[in-house]
């Protein structure tokens, strides 16, 4: 990308020789991952939901899957985004979710449910992956290690000199205007 | 050289670049001795403003040593003068900078066309901060060209440090303007929301311009160590309400005074369920900014009083309580610093020790590990407050 921009810069601009390491975390690849993963399946689930439901011996809950396309795709864009973590912890809720709803669908009369079967296992793998990916974004703010700054006044005469010192000019001030 | 350069959504490289040419008579060339990542980089890192393009050097806090100057300098800058540079490019020759409306100069901004869409008028070049400001690189380089910089620049004394003078070019004038746009009365509450570097400065500058009482607003210990240090009684939001702390310490009334050094990336979390809205709508591109500080001040400060804006905002902001502002009568300021207005007065105050600026610095790297700086910076780990660079 880099190189159109290097032609729109001026003369004297620098412009790149070679580009430095990117610096991005494992952590934030898997979110990246995880996050277009979950675009492409609330995608899938919003605009071919009778395709889903007829795969899973579930049909007549068509709405149920659209709406359970928008939240795999808010919860992408989030994945996606400076707040990856809060995203990933709103997968893994809807891990839960979708669990649930397809434990509702292993039942003897579905004809489907060794598919039901086999996708609760991707959505125990998947889960296990959010998790991961949920605690390895965290940003821990080492309550243990922290340092105080109780002595960084920014004062080099102290704060009672500092305060004197405005006072001072403050009732000056206030003396010459009166 | 080398130079920090931004290559999209948090992701910063150092990476080797082109040496910086003169193209004007009135440019220079320092050799950069000491330069810093604002907070406001940090909105750039997470590509909140618009206008950035792979390939744009970063960082708007500078100073250096001249090397190379064009020939319209008018003896006011030579080889081997220190001076540091003000993030605000200026012209000294429009009517905006006669004025001392140096961060609207008429003049510098190279790309004025694309201002003038977004914000109906031109504002000034600004380094390393968007083509909205005029794509100038920025300083977090090993070289960098100052146009205009025979007015440009804060010439420097001998005898001080790097430390002392580096934040004339950003964060101390900002932290200052905020609070002198106060007009801060001997009687006065100041209360400060974020206690970040412009916070500080904020802080120590409501202190000098004789404050009765300062309050600083943030969640993090080490920066709440740092604004009790410099004399602020401090709220903790994550474990007390900012309102009744606020209510108990002016005796009822609310601040008469409040400054917003957060911008527009308000701390996002249940308690305050209008950030987590914000946040949703930014993310669907609804909304620019999440002004919940603006919110809250404008519903805390005491009618009649003042709400000065030195935080960043970006572009639109939603449900900002306009009936309470109106109502209450109260005044807005805000702007990007007039930098150069503030530097002769601040610069004394620095050599006379008054103040000494430098003690917001916690970490001081090389150049190679600024890309590191920015994530630990933003996440707020091993108690960061503010980053030197030495290139």
């Amino acid at each position: 990308m880099y190189y159109v921009a290097n032609i729109m810069r001026s003369k004297g601009d620098p412009k790149i020789v070679r580009s430095g390491p990117r610096h991005v975390p494992p952590a934030n690849r898997l979110a990246r991952s995880l996050g277009w993963f979950s675009i492409g399946l609330g995608a899938l689930e919003l605009f071919a939901p009778r395709r889903i439901t007829r795969t899973l011996g579930m049909q007549g809950n068509e709405t149920l899957v659209r709406a359970f396309g928008l939240r795999e795709i808010f919860s992408g864009i989030m994945s996606l985004s400076v707040d990856r973590n809060a995203g990933l912890w709103s997968r893994v809720a809807g891990d839960g979710l979708d669990a649930a709803a397809l434990m509702s669908a292993m039942t003897r009369h579905n004809p489907k449910k060794h598919n039901v079967a086999l996708a609760l296992l991707m959505i125990g793998g998947i889960a296990m992956l959010d998790y991961r990916g949920a605690q390895e974004t965290a940003r821990r703010p080492q309550n243990g290690r922290r340092r105080l700054y109780p002595d960084r006044s920014g004062f080099p005469k102290g704060l009672a000199a500092a305060r004197d010192a405005a006072r001072k000019v403050l009732s000056h001030t206030k003396a010459s205007v009166s | 050289m080398k130079a920090l350069v931004w290559h999209g959504k948090e992701d910063i490289r150092c990476d080797e670049v082109t040496d910086p040419q003169i193209e004007d008579p009135r440019d220079a060339i320092i050799k950069v001795t000491s330069c810093a990542i604002c907070g406001s980089d940090l909105h750039l890192f997470h590509n909140f403003i618009p206008g950035m393009l792979p390939g744009d050097i970063m960082g708007h806090e500078t100073m250096g040593e001249v090397v190379e100057t064009g020939d319209g300098m008018d003896g006011k800058l030579k080889k081997g003068d220190r001076i540091v540079v003000p993030f605000t490019i200026i012209c000294g020759q429009c009517e905006q900078c006669k004025r001392g409306n140096f961060s609207v100069c008429e003049t510098t901004n190279r790309k004025r066309h694309l201002a003038e869409k977004v914000f109906g008028h031109t504002t000034a070049g600004l380094f390393g901060y968007t083509h909205l400001t005029g794509g100038y690189p920025g300083g977090q380089a090993e070289y960098l060209r100052v146009p205009f910089a025979d007015t440009t620049h804060i010439k420097i004394p001998e005898g001080l440090s790097d430390e002392q003078v580096l934040f004339l070019s950003d964060i101390f004038p900002t932290g200052w303007q905020a609070a002198a746009q106060c007009d801060i009365e001997p009687t006065d509450t100041v209360a400060i929301w974020g206690c970040g570097p412009v916070g500080q400065m904020a802080i120590r500058s409501a202190i000098l311009l004789g404050a009765n009482q300062v309050i600083a607003i943030d969640c993090l210990p080490e920066r709440l160590s740092m604004a009790e240090a410099g004399g602020a009684t401090v709220i903790d939001f994550k474990t007390e309400s900012v309102m009744d702390r606020l209510q108990e310490l002016t005796d009822g009334r609310g601040p008469e005074k409040c400054i917003d050094a957060t911008g527009m990336e308000s701390h996002v979390m249940p308690s305050q369920p209008d950030t987590i809205l914000d946040r949703a709508k930014q993310m669907l591109m609804l909304e620019s900014d999440r002004p919940h500080v603006l919110r809250e001040m404008i519903y805390l400060c005491r009618p009649g009083g003042v709400i000065s804006i030195p935080g960043v905002y970006s572009g639109f902001s939603d449900k900002i309580p306009m009936g309470a502002l109106m109502n209450k009568g109260l005044t807005v300021r805000t702007g990007q610093t007039h930098v150069n207005r503030w530097t002769d007065d601040l610069l004394r105050r620095i050599a006379d020790g008054e103040i000494d600026p430098s003690f917001v610095i916690t970490h001081t790297v090389d150049l190679e590990h600024g890309p590191e700086m920015y994530r630990l910076f933003r996440d707020k780990q091993d108690s960061c407050v503010k980053v030197v660079l030495k290139p």
